[in-house]
């Protein structure tokens, strides 16, 4: 929080300069207020898009994750392969090819949002996936066997014994994950999704002024994360400590 | 009116042939042993000799290659069924503990309850929270594994082994992993567990358990059981020369 206020001075200061416009998202004046207003109103989308696209690919990557830990080879296979294709295809062209190739290929055409949380969610999943895969890797033998000595079926141990584990010890990687994904929405303006981005882009159009609208972009994408980071690490402390 | 068959004192456990390999290595080889239906077996034997992967075969932890194990009535096969079939009969104490580190003791001992056996949830806290004063320890019941010693964690894992009220019960090594202190509060546990007519294999070093306890003395080297019989007989004659070593050297210090 130190940092932003630092760089908001300089900015400020910055501003003295002359190069410098901030009367564009002055909040004191009703033009730059309502400019200001209309830039975080993208906020929504850029929360919603992201939040719904991580909680699909986390249930999309333990579903990948699972095959590949099978004893069985082709379920090894099946989770190779979904993961390199996936993992191969850049996020932007992903958005693309949802948004405007899949409705060619199969008849079905999403909106731009649900189009946005696919390709994010899809291209999320690999990832998901390794550190599902990793996270219930690095759970010991005997957890495994102790399940079995109870009788615990396969969907009861990883239920309550393996994955509530596994997911403490992933939290860290999944929050790295939120925040990429955060990130990544901005993408996702391309197919005129109204998130932070878009709507950056949009007033710097009829406005102008990209350095001012381009570094209150910046500053609201650093707000965001930082308060996500620092919510993830909260869940980390309590989640720790429940165990201690 | 009178169809008095002569009770047919069929072993629980019955193991003919078994062989099991690590790659090229044998670690048992076609053992042949019985185990009747409240029998206290305590087996031992050097590092190596395969006595834990025996037991591990019995609820299938290990798979064997050949031979046959019969347990509870049940051919153990390939087919998951005789698993779960097995497995249900038979408990299982593990040198490690294995607790569920994420879970309160009483989570640990309701989960199998609950989930296997359908017990309710008052049910389920009932019989753990009988098992848990059965071992001592009824005020640790809210607390989680870390925050006990490693001889409370282990007597938790038997409370939690006791709640499936399963037949057989099996030790692997469960003093191993303690501080001396603690391996007496264990044995104590295990000892009263045994005069309650449990059938019970215990694979384990600790001699003085063994001759108070047991009525069958196993004695494993290089996968092959060397030596079995009642402790009274085995201790103070054993017929083979690797067991009487293996004595001296233990019962040294």
């Amino acid at each position: 929080m130190k940092c932003i206020a630092i760089l908001a001075t300089f900015l400020l200061l910055a501003g003295c300069s002359g190069n410098w416009g901030w009367y564009v998202v002055d909040p004191t004046t009703p033009k730059g207020l309502i400019n200001l207003k209309f830039m975080l109103s993208g906020m929504y989308y850029t929360i919603l898009l992201s939040v719904t696209a991580i909680s699909i690919s986390v249930v999309l990557g333990l579903l990948v994750a699972l095959p590949g830990l099978s004893e069985k080879k082709g379920w090894r296979r099946f989770n190779r392969t979904y993961v390199e294709i996936v993992r191969a295809v850049p996020i932007l062209v992903l958005i693309l090819w949802v948004y405007y190739g899949l409705p060619a290929l199969s008849g079905i055409t999403l909106n731009v949002f649900w189009a946005g949380v696919l390709a994010l969610a899809l291209s999320d999943s690999a990832f998901q996936a390794e550190i599902f895969r990793g996270g219930i890797q690095s759970i010991s033998r005997g957890q495994y066997e102790a399940a079995k000595s109870v009788s615990l079926n396969y969907r009861d141990t990883m239920r309550f014994v393996i994955l509530p584990q596994a997911i403490r010890r992933i939290l860290p990687a999944l929050g790295n994950q939120l925040v990429y994904m955060l990130k990544m929405s901005s993408l996702v303006s391309v197919i005129g999704m109204q998130e932070l981005t878009r709507k950056a882009n949009e007033l710097s159009v009829s406005e102008y002024r990209p350095l001012e609208i381009y570094t209150v972009l910046v500053l609201e994408y650093l707000v965001l994360i930082l308060v996500v980071s620092a919510f993830v690490r909260r869940l980390e402390r309590r989640m720790q400590a429940a165990e201690a | 009116m009178t169809n008095t068959a002569a009770p047919m004192i069929e072993p629980v456990i019955k193991m003919r042939d078994v062989s099991k390999f690590y790659g090229d290595f044998q670690a048992l080889k076609s053992v042949n042993l019985d185990v009747s239906q409240g029998e206290r077996m305590v087996i031992c034997g050097p590092s190596g000799s395969g006595k834990s992967t025996l037991i591990r075969c019995i609820n299938r932890l290990e798979a064997h290659e050949s031979g046959q194990i019969n347990v509870n009535g049940v051919e153990l096969t390939d087919d998951s069924e005789s698993h779960d079939k097995i497995r249900g009969a038979v408990g299982m104490v593990f040198q490690q503990f294995n607790l569920f580190p994420h879970l309160t003791v009483l989570q640990n001992l309701t989960l199998g309850p609950r989930r296997v056996l359908g017990l309710s949830d008052t049910e389920a806290d009932e019989r753990a929270m009988t098992y848990l004063e059965r071992v001592r320890i009824p005020d640790q019941a809210d607390k989680y594994p870390r925050q006990l010693s490693g001889g409370q964690q282990q007597r938790v894992a038997i409370a939690r082994a006791l709640c499936m009220e399963s037949k057989i019960l099996l030790f692997d090594e469960p003093t191993s992993a303690l501080d001396p202190e603690m391996i007496a509060e264990v044995l104590d546990v295990m000892t009263e567990l045994a005069s309650s007519g449990m059938t019970m294999i215990v694979v384990t070093h600790e001699m003085g358990f063994a001759r108070k306890v047991a009525d069958t003395m196993v004695f494993m080297d290089q996968g092959e059981i060397v030596e079995v019989g009642p402790p009274d007989q085995v201790f103070t004659a054993p017929k083979s020369q690797r067991f009487a070593t293996f004595l001296k050297q233990i019962l040294q210090h």
